[in-house]
This record gives C-alpha cells, sequence and structure tokens, in this order.
C-alpha cells in the first residue's frame, strides 16, 4: 500500500529546471534512498515534499487511514502536522537552547493547554508540561541524549547534532521520515551506528523513510530501494544490487569503482 | 504523594512572591518616611513604566527575534485612551475601565499591524513598525476635537500611586515570564533561533510571531496608560520614535532575550539619568557616552541571554557557607 506518491513534481527556479517531473512512490514502512551528484535537486525534492517551495508542476499525495491527501501548496507547520518529518542537511538545530528544549518544541503541536493557562500557569499548564517533559525525556533517552538534557544544541559534538537533529524530527510524531545526508561529517563509527539507529527506528516508531545520503556502504546496506536523481530527473528506480551494476547510474554518479564494491 | 504536591506548590513560586512582597513594602514604607520623596518618586514611577515596556519589547526583539521600532506608538494608544476616559469620567473604575480599553486597543491595532508587516524580515520589519507609529502619531495630532491635537492633553486624573504602578509592573512581568516558560513562549524562541526549523517542526510561525507583538502592544498600552495617569500631561511628540529607541535601547543593553536582564537595565538607566540631571546640558552626551562605553565592554548586554534566578543565589549562598566550612 503506497503511503506517498509523488507524480510530475517540477520545480523551476528561473531558467533552472532543479526538479524535472520526478515521480517517486513510497509504500508504508519502506527505507528508500535518494541519490545523485550535488546538484542533482535531491534537497529540492524534500523542501518541495515539506513545503518550503510551492511546486511549479506536480502533485504530492499522502495516503492517510484510507484517504488521500493532496500536499503541494500547503505550508510546513501543516505538512508537518500531517506526518511528514525532515532533517537538514545543513544541521538547523535551535543552537541557543537546551537540548531538552529542541525536542519540546517539537512536540508543541501536540500540548493541550491554552493561552491563559500558560500566562497564570493553571493545573492544565501543570499537567501538560509533565507529560511532555516525560515524553521528551524518554525520546531523548531512546538516542542516548537524557545526560545531555541542559546541554547547549550548539555545545553537542557534531555527531550528537546529528542525532537531536533526528530526535527533534521523531518528536513531530511523523509516519514518514525525511533524512537529508545524516551521515555527513560523520567518521566511519558514527555512520555504523547511525545506519543501526535509522533502521532501528523505522521498527520502533513504524515509519517510513526516504534518505538522502552520499555514502554509499550505508544506502547500500540499509536501504530497500533507490532512486537515482540526475539533473532533476529520476534516472533509475531499483533495488540496490540493480542500481550498482545500472549503467546510467555508474556514468552519472557512481563511477566504475563502486559497481565491484 | 509529596511530590505532588511539591509539582503543585512550586517552592520558587512562594520565594518569588515573599521578595515581591518585600520589595513593595521596603519601597512603600520609603515613600512614607520620604526617603523616596517626590522627586524621587517620578524616578521610581519611570522605572516602572519603563520595566513594562522593556519587558514587552523584549518578547518581541529578544525573544520573538521580530525587530521592532513602533512601541511607542502602542504606548500612545493606551496613553491617549486611557486619558481621555479618565477625563471624562474621573472616577477610579474609569481609570481602570482606561488602562483595560487602552491596552486592548493597543493590542488591537498590533494585531492588525502585525498580521501583513510580520511577514517581513529584520529591517525592513523594522521600518514597516517605524512607519506605523508614525502614522500613530501623526492620527493622534489630526485627531484635535479628542486629542486637543499637537499641544496634547493636560489636568489628567492622576490615578496612578506607588501600589497602582507595582501591581502592573509586577504583573506584567510575572505574566511575560510564565509565558516564556510555557510550550506557547518556546514556540516563539524557536522562531527567533531558526524559522525556518520551527515550521519544518509544525509550528504556525506567522500565528505566533502576531501573538507576541499583539501581546507585546498590549503591555505597552498598560504603560501607557500608566504614564498618563501619573504624569497627567501627554502629547503626541512623546511617543515618537526616539521613544521607541529608548525602549529598545533599555532592552538591548539589558541583553536580548533576558527578562532580568530588561529589569535591571530599566532600574539602572533610570538611576543614571536621575544622577546625571545634575549635569544638565552635558547630561545627554554623558548619558550617551555611557552608553557607547558599556556596549563596547558588554556587546551582550549586561545579562546576555541569561536570567538572574534564584537557583543562582542558592549556589551563591552554597558558595559562601562552604567557604566557612573550610
Ligand atoms: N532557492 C534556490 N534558488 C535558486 N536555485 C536553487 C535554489 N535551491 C536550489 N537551487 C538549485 O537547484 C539545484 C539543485 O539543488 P539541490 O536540490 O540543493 O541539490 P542536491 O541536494 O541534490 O545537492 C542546484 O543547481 C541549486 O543551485
Ligand atoms: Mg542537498
Amino acid at each position: 500500500m503506497p503511503i506517498l506518491k509523488v507524480e510530475k513534481l517540477t520545480k523551476s527556479f528561473g531558467g533552472l529546471m532543479a526538479v524535472h517531473n520526478v515521480d517517486i512512490e513510497l509504500e508504508e514502512g519502506e527505507l528508500v534512498g535518494l541519490i545523485g551528484p550535488n546538484g542533482a535537486g535531491k534537497t529540492t525534492v524534500f523542501n518541495l515534499l515539506t513545503g518550503f517551495y510551492p511546486p511549479t508542476k506536480g502533485e504530492i499525495i499522502l495516503y492517510k487511514n484510507g484517504k488521500e491527501k493532496h500536499l503541494q501548496g500547503l505550508k510546513p507547520d501543516i505538512i508537518c502536522k500531517e506526518g511528514l518529518a525532515r532533517t537538514f542537511q545543513n544541521i538547523r538545530l535551535f543552537k541557543d537552547l537546551s537540548v531538552l528544549d529542541n525536542v519540546r518544541i517539537a512536540m508543541h503541536k501536540n500540548v493541550k493547554y491554552g493561552l491563559v493557562s500558560s500566562f497564570f500557569h493553571l493545573p492544565s499548564y501543570i499537567r501538560e508540561e509533565r507529560k511532555l517533559y516525560d515524553a521528551s525525556m524518554e525520546l531523548l533517552s531512546i538516542m542516548k541524549l537524557d545526560h545531555k538534557k541542559d546541554e547547549f544544541a550548539r555545545n553537542l559534538p557534531y555527531g550528537e547534532q546529528r542525532c537531536l537533529e533526528i530526535a527533534r524530527a521523531l518528536a513531530t510524531n511523523p509516519s514518514i521520515l525525511l533524512l537529508d545526508e545524516p551521515a555527513a561529517g560523520m567518521n566511519p563509527a558514527e555512520t555504523a551506528m547511525l545506519s543501526d539507529l535509522i533502521c532501528w527506528i523505522r521498527e520502533k516508531f513504524k515509519l517510513t523513510i526516504l534518505l538522502i545520503e552520499h555514502d554509499m556502504s550505508l544506502v547500500m546496506k540499509i536501504c530497500e530501494r533507490i532512486y537515482v536523481l540526475d539533473y532533476g530527473m529520476v534516472i533509475a528506480n531499483e533495488t540496490p544490487e540493480l542500481i550498482k551494476s545500472n549503467k546510467r547510474v555508474i556514468e552519472a554518479y557512481l563511477g566504475e569503482d563502486v559497481s565491484d564494491a | 504523594m509529596r511530590n505532588r504536591l511539591k509539582t503543585l506548590i512550586n517552592p520558587n513560586i512562594i520565594i518569588r512572591i515573599i521578595s515581591l512582597a518585600l520589595a513593595f513594602t521596603v519601597v512603600q514604607v520609603l515613600i512614607s518616611v520620604n526617603v523616596i520623596n517626590s522627586y524621587l518618586q517620578i524616578t521610581l514611577a519611570t522605572i516602572c513604566i519603563n520595566i513594562i515596556l522593556a519587558v514587552s519589547l523584549n518578547l518581541i526583539t529578544g525573544f520573538t527575534g521580530q525587530f521592532s521600532l513602533g512601541h511607542a506608538g502602542f504606548m500612545s494608544i493606551g496613553a491617549y485612551t486611557c486619558a481621555i476616559i479618565t477625563m471624562r469620567y474621573g472616577t477610579l473604575w474609569s481609570f481602570i475601565l482606561g488602562v483595560f480599553l487602552g491596552a486592548l486597543l493597543a493590542a488591537l491595532v498590533g494585531f492588525l499591524v502585525g498580521l501583513p508587516t510580520l511577514r517581513l524580515q529584520g529591517d525592513y520589519l523594522a521600518i514597516a513598525t517605524l512607519g506605523m507609529s508614525e502614522i500613530i502619531r501623526v492620527v493622534f495630532v489630526n485627531l484635535d476635537v479628542i486629542t486637543n491635537g499637537a499641544a496634547g492633553l493636560s489636568d489628567i486624573p492622576q490615578f496612578v500611586n506607588w501600589i497602582w504602578l507595582f501591581v502592573f509592573t509586577a504583573g506584567v512581568v510575572w505574566v511575560i515570564a510564565n509565558f516564556l516558560n510555557s510550550s506557547h513562549g518556546r514556540a516563539c524562541i524557536s522562531i527567533r533561533e531558526d524559522e525556518i526549523a520551527s515550521s519544518a517542526m509544525g509550528i504556525n510561525t506567522t500565528r505566533y510571531k502576531v501573538m507576541a507583538f499583539t501581546f507585546g502592544a498590549f503591555c505597552a498600552g498598560i504603560a501607557g496608560a500608566m504614564y498618563s495617569s501619573y504624569f497627567y500631561v501627554i502629547k503626541p511628540d512623546l511617543f515618537g520614535f526616539l521613544k521607541s529607541i529608548d525602549i529598545l535601547v533599555i532592552v538591548v543593553f539589558g541583553g536580548l532575550g533576558s527578562i532580568t536582564g530588561s529589569v535591571l537595565a530599566a532600574v539602572l538607566l533610570a538611576i543614571m539619568s536621575t544622577f546625571l540631571q545634575a549635569f544638565s546640558e552635558i547630561r545627554m552626551i554623558l548619558y550617551a557616552v555611557l552608553l557607547v562605553a558599556i556596549m563596547i565592554f558588554r556587546p551582550q548586554g549586561l545579562m546576555g541571554s541569561k536570567e538572574i534566578t534564584i537557583g543562582m543565589f542558592n549556589k551563591l549562598g552554597n558558595m559562601f557557607s562552604s567557604k566557612k566550612e573550610v
């Protein structure tokens, strides 16, 4: 059963076709890769899916509880509430806030007390803040960040900042998670841990994951299916094995050496 | 069970209430024994009004990250509304009504102005809010039938005394501090930190920007009402863009994103300018020089984005007590 269907998605910046007639279909629970050379339009696809750009053309359809929902043209906060969460290629944490606050803010949309309660800290504030705190700490301990809850996000080492970004995305309670180069800048040990983490959170939170990544060992190891983007167009959509031997993909992106890796 | 009680009756709240009561009583006693004479009472009123203005502008600029240069405009709406109502009816109830109506009107204007302009970023927003406060000023100049034009209103009934100043100042600071320490407040702060990430996390950034702006305008309206009812003379020129800059100076001086910083800065700057009155002619120059000097040595403001907390005093206390043991 598909959970997300992207049809003829197109985005042009002036004369530049950053994304051109892209079709993507995600099955529920799938872990899919999105690869391609720099400037191929991968991040732009994410920005289109999450509402940061309106598409020039095309449709984004989310299937939720048996109903179709068109996401194109909606604003990012609405799309987040529909269950799409993302991380950013160039980490975008709330740097001067604590680790705990980063996660709590992402849970804000589910908070059930009003402004008056926030002005006067009425009982509903106390009750809901406690729930919020407990839920945040539970998530942080899953991500092994609970001991750093009061640390400023900017003071975390690089790898942990990436993890915190994933934790923050999970805090929005998504059904689809979009990861934009989560392993960028990580050392091999960290990358190995990340790959376990991605697989594990997929099971634990019943996620469908779309993953942009340049680290081919990671992508080939964990993805069930891979889309390859080149000059804004999908040039392949196959399993990792077939991708490795796909002529066009090798020419456009992988190069000869990866095919025997 | 004990834990339950502890969360319901937060010890910090009790300490806050006690210290506020203490501050109120001490000042009240100093006034009645005339240590705070009628001259110093003016400084006291200025401090309280500036605290309301600075803390509420800090909510907009320091916490939500929206650069506003129009705070004096909202203040003038509160000032005129309260003045006109109390001049007509002259009762205490009309004063209370005036304060809230003034604040509500300021909030309404803030909402209507905020809705379109808060889509603008940085400098553009600053210019738009500056323009808005100039429009408000010009409206007050030209509505001579009720505002007496450029000459302004005088003989406004004086209802504001230390008690009212205290109630409204403490109330505004308390409520804003509570707000910022809630999920809604954190939503505002996340916009300052990274608006794009904030909206990606499901926060309706326009809504929270407008909310902070409206709420800040409401508080500025209260400050204006306090002003007109304490100083009993107002005219449009008092609420020009220089006044907005004055408020911004307090906020920046105290630290963008620090409530206690704004309070501290309002107190220190008022004391500084009272002291400088003695140097009549060169006092504005001295004031400016002092500000420049302070900003060179502490560009992040007195407090940065940190707060003075009760926990800090506990730590300080522990430091002293452990020293004694040695
Ligand atoms: N906001 C923008 N304005 C203009 N051009 C853009 C914008 N965003 C991306 N592009 C262009 O679109 C192309 C695809 O970029 P991007 O999606 O970031 O590539 P990738 O993530 O695959 O490396 C690039 O040529 C880039 O310069
Ligand atoms: Mg990219």
